[in-house]
């Protein structure tokens, strides 16, 4: 394998959320890619948002779920008429279940370019206690 | 006459031959769509990146979702006929010792050609990337722009 050598991007369609609740507003919405990764301090995830602004985006955890929902506001002038339309645009939204612990103080989030980038820092362990047994 | 004879034949209802496979296509249709998860996908030229192309009066509106690329990374050119978005999307590494959960995003070079159904004005032609999304304003040309004729 020749990782340096840089592969071309294959064309992706946008995945349209399927959940198996109703949806209960009008629009689409997609599913955004993400890469997830973990250190032994810290889950960070990435998450791909074009379109979407740092008004707009809502990080939510609660109870190990974290949710991520992007509103995207159409852009597209009054009187445009279509010649080709190969994506549309619509609501992001994406649910993760987080396994470790997070300590919800020291998250940060940066939005930059469309990219999301958040870091959840993991809840330090408590310093193991040794419990000493009295003799009865 | 014979051929009245052949051509009056009353079953399959050869009036209209491809009425069943017509018939047939819409049906794999619905399947798909059901599989799919509700709508078809759209028709696309199968490069990335995926394109809208719209128009007014005025301009041609080319918009990309390039989520992640900076403006300098990316390289647009302009013909008279046509626009060509190039560019390589990188993702750094992110040290080691890190253990992938997801890997979705993809990293790589992209090249595409878009044709514009009219002539353009290349010299006006503006291009702006916000919140990772490439819009390309190309002017028509004069010649291509729609004129209001009044009656007199």
């Amino acid at each position: 394998m020749t990782d340096k050598e840089s592969k071309e991007i294959q064309v992706k369609q946008k995945q349209e959320l399927t959940s198996p609740a109703e949806q209960t507003q009008s629009g689409l919405i997609f599913t955004p890619n993400v890469d997830i990764f973990e250190t032994d301090r810290e889950i960070t995830l990435l998450a791909d948002l074009p379109g979407v602004t740092a008004e707009n985006l809502t990080i939510d955890l609660r109870e190990n779920i974290l949710t991520l929902t992007g509103e995207v506001s159409p852009f597209e002038g009054a009187n445009e008429e279509d010649i080709l339309i190969e994506y549309e645009i619509g609501k992001y939204h994406r649910q993760f279940n987080l396994s470790s612990l997070i300590d919800q103080s020291k998250i940060d989030a940066k939005l930059n370019d469309g990219v999301l980038r958040l870091s959840l820092p993991k809840v330090e362990e408590a310093t193991p206690r040794k419990i000493e047994i009295k003799a009865g | 006459m014979i051929y009245r004879k052949f051509f009056n034949v009353p079953t399959w209802g050869l009036s209209r031959p491809f009425r069943e496979f017509d018939r047939l296509r819409r049906q794999m249709d619905e399947l798909y769509g059901a599989i799919s998860g509700g709508a078809l996908p759209m028709p696309s030229a199968g490069v990335f990146p995926l394109t809208n192309v719209t128009e007014d009066n005025e301009n041609y509106y080319v918009r990309a979702e390039l989520p992640g690329i900076k403006s300098d990374e990316l390289d647009i050119q302009v013909t008279a006929d046509g626009i060509s978005i190039s560019g390589e999307r990188k993702i750094s590494a992110e040290g080691n010792g890190v253990k992938y959960h997801r890997r979705e995003r993809e990293a790589g070079k992209f090249s595409r050609l878009i044709n514009l159904p009219g002539e353009v004005d290349v010299n006006k032609v503006e291009a702006s990337m916000e919140n990772g999304i490439l819009k390309v304003t190309i002017p028509k040309s004069e010649a291509a722009k729609p004129r209001q004729i009044t009656v007199k």
